[in-house]
């Protein structure tokens, strides 16, 4: 081995203690890179694969009834290449052990041949027996839920009458694997919602089907246009009630698991880029000071001969071993914790099996960005030694220069101790060291709060949602719409406080060439169980005349207040009209639109009818009528809000547990890896002070205030710029991250800044100390009897 | 002394190294040092020839630009203003790659604060030049040398000054450079630790014909050269050879 390698070796060994911090944290960035690329690339391969092989249709649409000769006649639309028509059915369930009515959506499979689209994945069990209707296949997440296996039977009413079905066999299908009811709530309750798949017979006899569908998928060929084949499509469905054809991208399922992947794509870049930073800086800081420290050795060797280059080289070789160890657990560790992270994706995105294998074009991008990082942190280092003049380094380094500096001038200094002067100066002495330490420092306070923000953001966003805006305990939805007077008969129901009907209407709203498919949901005026917000909590009154749009869909439509927008009606009538916007309301879930329920009748040309009502139950009787809810054929479903919230609590805690326990363990890294450096430093450039201070009779605890004083001034300087910081990342993630169908708001709790400000502090006494240790060691006499 | 005439005064001086070919010529080489707005002049219009195998010694107060003009015959530095010529090649003229190849094949250089490499043994730190050497001799024997051989596999923190000081001289010597370039070798030592280097530097010029230049504060060692250059704010201002040469050993001060 060289010389000049020995001497690497030999001095990264010296600093280990800063070698392991640099490793530490290079490991940090690369893992999450690693492990979330691996994850982004498995959910969309897994996709793509489940996707081709079971057949996921491109457009979808719903009617109310139409024969089976239509099919013909889509299939016959330029573009359409395969056409399934089915029968599809929302029913109320009745689960064993479970009290809440559940929803089964029933949806119809061919007796004799697997589906020609939106095929089912056996996971367990078979498909159902030829000649037996009662024999069914139910999906993962729901038989998971409620403990149900083949062999169990669960209780359906079908067209008003109980039936008992036959769990014959557990599926997943690629049309479900988000599975969510619909608009209503687009957050998992896997415990009350499942999808059932069943003999088209069966289900045509139930529903008087036989011989039509009220449920159409379709494939296009690749060089179709989405948009045409909608068009022609809605031409054909329209005389059977249709609800509008649409594509993957309003299929909800689609659409999540799209989000997701995006997001991912999205923050599997940005996260660990912050974190390679702070590798960079912390090299930064190491490396320029490793360069100051063999000022006179760079000098020697250049008086000997050595080139430039040689010199430079060398110093990067040592950058590149010191993040070498980093890079390759990075690796290593990010492909392992990548398994079960995607793993955690598993709980509410389901997939028949999901690809997991390594990748080797992140794994050399990893690398790659890890030499980069090593590069770029290491640049300054090298060109002041590389342009260290010979001559120049030969000469002992001058005094430090001080000045009267700001402390002076302020007329502060009076007041503190020669020590604290002495801390205060060395900090005005080099600004730039201290910004650049304390800038390290405030990202690790930002990256507790952007790891704790995803909580703080989901409770307030349950919190608006769910208590400020929908206030209801449940929301009953009636099989059709009905006459207002269904209202009384709920309100007479045991256990119900106080009860609200509404109106709700399937739309397509249009502006110029914009189009959105929601639903008009008609409110009582008086109402009190769902309110309008706007941005700044402020309660708002149902404007009596127009349409209430959330700023998201006004924005997608790009319409404000006082616009016309054309509202095209997907039910019953299928009116089509106009309406002004009267209002814009905030709201952090989908995107909905209200109007005066009287109105909605008026613009329907409908006397007074209601879909459906909000209701606020006695706690005491809740279950009970629950359970005499699920057992009225009249009601379609019943949506309990506690339900509601705990299902997507439980769906979004454990992926966000999950990741803020990551980035917390590796905030605590980098805070420990910038304090603990910087002591270091501090105490290599200063061993001569310090042992001419313990020379002079100061104790060992006097000169660590020394030392340490300033460590702990840049901390608590940090902090505060990390908390701007940490706000700014959070920004910046809510705007990558915001999507259709929910925004996260961006709040960050006094909790959250608090949690981040003790992690932060113990970081830095834990570092403190250890430094504190080494002290102890000083060793006078030789520290003295060295030149520098 | 002839501190009070005017210019360069050569004595008469009837030792044969001078009459050889001069290793080094200087033909009004001066150094300015831009300080701000004044300009400080280290060195002010010096003429000087070094001759091949010759022990020469610089003399000066501090301050008066010895290290200056050491550093410029070495390249380390470039004058100002003149000429500097190492054997017939220009070397004013030359770039810094070229006085980086220069340095690596023909100067050893030697300081006052030894500026050896901590993390690498005394016999690391010779190998660290004999590496990129062209005619390099081992690296144990430049210690042997100095003496030092028995303690080649300790690091500097291990040893006294003037034995880091002695490997610094075996570090220099090991490439066998044709000039060796001694800038206060024995500032930092002791009156016998400085003896003992001298003695060494002595040894490398009389056994290996080394041309060499040591710079100094103590006239008393003034005697152990072949010549001696005395230098004032920047200029030569007297150069005389010892008409006896004494031994490092009968030097005291
Ligand atoms: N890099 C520099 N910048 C500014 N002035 C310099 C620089 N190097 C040397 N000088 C000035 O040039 C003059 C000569 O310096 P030089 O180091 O050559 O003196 P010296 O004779 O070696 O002194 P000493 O015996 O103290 O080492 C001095 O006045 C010094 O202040
Ligand atoms: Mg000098």
């Amino acid at each position: 081995m060289s010389i000049l390698n020995r001497k690497v070796f030999r001095e990264l060994a010296r600093m280990r203690g800063q070698v392991i911090a640099i490793t530490l944290v290079m490991a940090c960035g690369i893992m999450l890179y690693v492990s979330s690329r691996h994850t982004y690339i498995s959910l969309l391969q897994s996709q793509e694969s489940y996707y081709a092989l079971y057949r996921f249709a491109d457009v979808f649409a719903g009617v109310k009834r139409a024969p089976a000769s239509t099919a013909e006649e889509i299939a016959r639309i330029p573009g359409v290449s395969r056409v399934r028509t089915r029968i599809v059915m929302d029913v109320n369930l009745d689960v064993p052990g479970l009290d809440e009515p559940a929803t089964g959506r029933l949806v119809s499979m061919p007796e004799r041949r697997r589906p020609v689209l939106n095929d089912v994945a056996i996971q367990a069990g078979r498909y159902p027996a030829i000649g037996r209707p009662d024999e069914v296949i139910i999906s993962e997440a729901f038989a998971e839920a409620n403990g149900l296996t083949p062999g169990d039977r669960i209780g359906a009413v079908i067209n008003g009458r109980q039936k008992a079905l036959h769990v014959v066999g557990i599926g997943l299908s690629p049309e479900y694997v988000y599975e969510v009811q619909g608009t209503g709530s687009i957050f998992p309750d896997n415990l009350r919602f499942g999808v059932i798949w069943m003999a088209r017979d069966a289900l045509g006899a139930a529903f008087d089907m036989e011989g039509g569908f009220n449920d159409l998928s379709a494939a296009l060929s690749s060089e179709a246009s989405e948009r045409d084949v909608i068009d022609r499509m809605d031409l054909v469905l329209e005389p059977y009630g249709s609800t509008g054809a649409y594509g993957r991208d309003s299929q909800i399922s689609h659409r999540f698991l799209m989000d997701e992947i995006i997001g991912l794509s999205v923050s599997s870049n940005f996260t660990p880029a912050v974190f390679l930073g702070i590798a960079a800086l912390l090299l930064h800081i190491v490396f320029s000071r490793m360069v100051r420290a063999q000022r006179d050795q760079i000098a020697i060797m250049k008086a000997f001969g050595y080139r430039n280059l040689t010199i430079g080289w060398h110093y990067l070789k040592f950058a590149f071993l010191a993040v070498s160890g980093g890079t390759l657990l990075g690796i290593v560790g990010g492909f392992l914790i990548g398994r079960p992270l995607t793993a955690l994706y598993q709980d509410y995105y389901r997939f028949p099996d999901l690809v997991y294998a390594l990748n080797f074009e992140v794994i050399t991008l990893a690398a790659l960005i890890s030499v980069s990082a090593a590069f770029l942190g290491t640049l300054h280092a090298l060109r002041s030694a590389m342009a260290l003049p010979p001559a120049e380094a030969m000469r002992p380094d001058a005094p430090a220069h001080f000045r009267p500096l700001a402390m002076e001038r302020l007329g502060v200094h009076r007041m503190l101790s020669p020590v604290w002067r002495m801390i205060f100066r060395n900090m005005e002495r080099k600004p730039v060291k201290t910004v650049l330490s304390a800038f390290g420092i405030a990202m690790a306070v930002a990256i507790l709060v952007m790891g704790r923000f995803t909580f703080d953001s989901i409770e307030y966003l349950i919190d608006y949602q769910f208590r400020t805006v929908q206030r209801e305990d449940a929301a009953v939805v009636f099989a059709g719409p009905r006459p207002a007077r269904a209202r009384f008969e709920l309100a007479h129901l045991p256990g119900v406080v106080r009860s609200e009907p509404y109106r709700a209407v399937p739309v397509r709203l249009r502006s110029g060439h914009r189009m959105k498919q929601t639903a008009i949901n008609g409110l009582d005026p008086a109402g009190e169980l769902r309110q309008l917000i706007d941005r700044d909590g402020r309660i708002l009154p149902m404007p009596p005349e127009g349409i209430v749009l959330t700023r998201t869909l006004a924005d997608l439509l790009a319409v404000r207040e006082g616009d016309m927008v054309a509202v095209e009606v997907l039910e019953g009538s299928r009116m089509r009209g106009r309406l002004p916007v009267s209002l814009l309301v905030d709201e952090l879930i989908g995107i909905s639109a209200y109007m005066d329920n009287r109105a909605l009748n008026r613009f329907l040309g409908e006397g007074t009818t209601i879909s459906g009502a909000y209701l606020s139950v006695d706690p005491l009787q809740a279950e009970a009528l629950y359970r005499t809810l699920k057992e009225t054929p009249a009601v379609a479903g019943v949506a309990v809000r506690e339900a509601v919230i705990k299902g997507f609590e439980d769906s979004i805690a454990e992926s966000t547990s999950a990741t803020t326990f990551t980035l917390t363990v590796f905030a605590c890294i980098i805070a420990c890896g910038m304090v603990y450096n910087g002591a270091r430093i501090a105490l290599a450039e200063r061993n001569r002070e310090m042992a001419s201070l313990r020379v002079l009779g100061f104790t060992e605890r006097e000169i660590s205030v020394v030392l340490l004083g300033e460590q702990a001034i840049v901390t608590l300087m940090a902090i505060p710029i990390g908390f701007l910081i940490g706000w700014g990342l959070c920004y910046l993630a809510v705007d990558a991250t915001a999507q259709e169908l929910y925004r996260m708001p961006l709040v960050i709790t006094g909790k959250t800044y608090g949690f981040a400000f003790l992690v932060v502090s113990a970081a830095a006494v834990v570092s403190a100390y250890l430094v504190h240790r080494q002290l102890r060691h000083l060793d006078m006499i030789g520290v003295l009897k060295i030149q520098e | 002394m002839a501190a009070e005439q005017a210019g360069p005064v050569y004595r008469a001086n009837n030792d044969a190294a001078v009459q050889a070919a001069p290793v080094f010529r200087a033909r009004n080489i001066s150094k300015v040092y831009r300080m701000g707005e004044v300009d400080v002049s280290a060195l002010r219009g010096v003429d000087l020839d070094l001759y091949a195998g010759e022990l020469a010694v610089f003399l000066g107060a501090s301050g008066s630009g010895k290290s200056t003009l050491l550093n410029i015959l070495g390249g380390l530095d470039v004058p100002s203003g003149g000429q500097v010529f190492y054997r017939e090649r220009e070397m004013t003229g030359a770039d810094e790659s070229e006085r980086t190849g220069f340095r690596r094949k023909s100067v050893g250089f030697v300081f006052q604060f030894y500026n050896l490499i901590p993390s690498l043994t005394a016999l690391e730190n010779v190998e660290l030049v004999t590496e990129i050497a062209e005619h390099p001799m081992p690296a144990e024997d430049a210690l042997q040398l100095v003496g030092l051989e028995p303690r080649m596999h300790h690091f500097p923190a291990q040893m006294s000054g003037g034995e880091q000081q002695r490997v610094a001289i075996a570090r220099a010597i090991a490439k066998r450079p044709e000039v060796l370039l001694c800038d206060e070798p024995t500032g930092a030592l002791d009156y016998a630790t400085g003896k003992r280097v001298l003695e060494v530097i002595e040894t490398v010029n009389s056994t290996l014909g080394t041309t060499t230049a040591v710079i100094t504060h103590n006239v008393a060692i003034a005697d152990m050269a072949d010549r001696v250059i005395r230098l004032r704010s920047g200029e030569i201002f007297e150069v005389y050879a010892n008409p006896v040469k004494k031994r490092p050993d009968e030097l005291s001060w």
